[in-house]
């Protein structure tokens, strides 16, 4: 399988990656490398084989729904690159 | 160089108790040899001295007044996976250098309960992804055996702490071999629990169907004494799963004559470095000897364990990699032109190479009209090679093989190529796939380099492990060897 440079940007767009132009020739190969290797999956027949997502199966477990954690916004937002009045600051989406 | 920093924990624990030396000594001895040698094996991404210091002043309170726990006082080195409240927690990368977290996670907490202490957080491969610890944003980590080696990954800081005597043992997760890969290139004993064993919380997530904490030590006993503190059912993680913790030091001197051993035909076959194989056949030789039986079997489908685990990996750190966004916590771009520029860029800048070629591959194969041809067909062959254990624990009690095809290689050799560091994969990221629990135990040399034996058990049957691993220890030595008596 062999990803195009095309391809790439596209991936990087949807996965919201900035990458420099001149890796993307190195990222289409990589990465059509790796699908290669990926495409192995297809020598065994998997026709009416449920899929696993659990390893034993497990469901989610569900819970009430109440309020349990304490408040802890300044907290949280002491971490955070930019805060004002306690809300999260980024560029104006909305003109 | 003082004794003390290759002593076990059993026997920390005994020269706590007995008033031979206090936790503030030990602290300070692990501490003043982290100093010295650290800047050689770059195993700490942090340390975390007057923490440590003030927490092992604590511990000999506790002592002195008779309400110590099992680890009350013994120094622990973290991999930088595991969120502390309070001091950094990077995950090995750029994104979260200056990433202080809000909280503990459980794992941590537990041994923070038990009022351990806390020496500092080992280097990893950012974001736990890789097999070299050379995808570290904070530099690769050296082996101890050999410094122009790798120790492993991802948990390679870890297994250089432990094998340096940086620290008596460690913790470490383990999504596809992250624990017992870097365990046997160091030469120490590493456990991976079964899936939903030891709580996610607080844990940061790579590939979460997959991953899972466990200890990291010099001894299978050592390992059963972290498992108990680590193990346990946490409502805040949602898979994990509820179920009674035996006591897993009571049955480590069970007698192995009868345990059933399987050696999977497809774990000897052809990859398998020949020095490695013969350390392997010598170990499966000792067990013999301790009057187990040896079956050969059949695990058909691990063929496609690796495409397999590297579609299921990818696609979920794509997925659990989006709350990277420069809006929370963690790097931020400088200047942002507007919303997306900030989140491409900001990642862009955080993330790595390889985190970046993991991400890419997840979100392609999860984007519209591929899911059924990667994701869904990875999650149908987890189930063929689930099952493929299933018979097999029919037949046999433990199953045992190499831990890795070869011994640690040398740093740069495989980093341009990822896909040929992939393939080192191929004995343990079945057990991911299957939930299992495995163990790495040291068999031996190659080269001058640890060999790991690989045992993996049947769901939550970590003491059976244990116990094989314990009474493989009890007669050999190669657990006891340190880089620097080599």
């Amino acid at each position: 399988m062999s990803l195009k440079t095309e391809d790439v940007k596209n991936i990087a767009h949807l996965a919201r990656l900035a990458i420099d132009d001149d890796a993307v020739t190195d990222y289409a190969s990589d990465l059509s490398n790796i699908l290669d290797l990926v495409e192995q999956m297809n020598q065994v027949d998997t026709d009416n084989v449920q899929p696993m997502a659990h390893p034993m199966d497990a469901q989610q477990r569900l819970r009430d729904d109440d309020a349990s954690e304490p408040d802890q916004r300044d907290k949280f937002q002491s971490i955070a690159p930019d805060v004002e009045n306690g809300l999260y600051r980024v560029p104006k989406v909305i003109e | 160089m003082n004794k003390n920093t290759n002593a076990t924990i059993k026997e920390l624990q005994t020269g706590l108790a007995q008033g031979t030396f206090s936790s503030a000594e030990i602290t300070s001895d692990y501490l003043t040899k982290i100093n010295l040698l650290n800047p050689d094996i770059n195993a700490f991404i942090s340390i975390t001295r007057e923490k440590a210091l003030e927490q092992a002043k604590a511990a000999d309170q506790l002592i002195a007044d008779g309400k110590a726990s099992a680890l009350t006082g013994i120094p622990l080195a973290h991999k930088d996976i595991f969120c502390t409240d309070g001091t950094t927690t990077t995950c090995g990368s750029r994104m979260l250098e200056n990433f202080k977290a809000p909280y503990n996670a459980n794992v941590i907490q537990n041994f923070e309960n038990q009022h351990a202490v806390m020496l500092g957080k080992t280097n990893m491969d950012e974001f736990a992804m890789g097999s070299s610890n050379e995808n570290s944003f904070y530099g690769p980590v050296k082996n101890p055996w050999a410094l122009d080696s790798v120790p492993g990954g991802s948990s390679g800081g870890s297994a250089a702490a432990v094998a340096a005597g940086l620290a008596p043992a460690a913790t470490g997760t383990d999504t596809g071999g992250s624990i017992r890969q870097p365990a046997a290139f160091c030469g120490i004993t590493g456990l991976k629990p079964t899936y939903g064993r030891v709580s996610r919380y607080g844990m940061i997530a790579y590939a979460s169907s997959l991953d899972q904490g466990g200890p990291m030590a010099h001894t299978a006993e050592d390992c059963a004494i972290l498992l108990q503190t680590m193990a346990g059912f946490d409502k805040r993680d949602s898979t994990s799963m509820d179920k009674e913790i035996p006591d897993y030091s009571a049955s480590l001197n069970n007698d192995l004559s009868g345990l059933k051993i399987g050696l999977p035909k497809e774990y000897f076959a052809e990859g398998l470095n020949s020095d490695v194989a013969r350390n392997i056949d010598e170990a499966i030789s000792q067990y013999q000897k301790l009057g187990a039986e040896i079956k050969d079997i059949s695990l058909p489908n691990s063929k496609i364990a690796i495409p397999t685990y590297y579609v299921v990996a990818m696609a979920e750190c794509s997925s659990n990699l989006s709350r990277f966004d420069g809006v929370r916590f963690g790097h931020r771009c400088d200047d942002p032109k507007d919303l997306e520029d900030l989140y491409k860029r900001s990642r862009g800048e955080g993330f790595g190479e390889e985190v970046k070629r993991r991400i890419m591959i997840g979100a392609y194969t999860l984007s519209a009209g591929y899911y059924d041809a990667f994701y869904l067909k990875a999650q149908k062959l987890r189930r063929l090679i689930s099952q493929d254990f299933s018979q097999a624990f029919e037949e046999v009690d433990i199953i045992a093989g190499p831990t890795t095809p070869e011994v640690a290689w040398k740093t740069g050799e495989k980093s341009a190529d990822p896909v040929s560091m992939y393939l080192q994969d191929i004995y343990t990221i079945s057990v991911n796939l299957a939930g299992l629990p495995g163990m790495s135990v040291p068999a031996g040399f190659a080269d001058g380099k640890p060999v790991g034996l690989q045992l993996i058990g049947n769901y939550f049957d970590e003491s059976r492990l244990l116990n094989a691993a314990h009474q493989f220890q009890q007669h050999t030595d190669w657990h006891q060897m340190s880089p620097e008596e080599k």
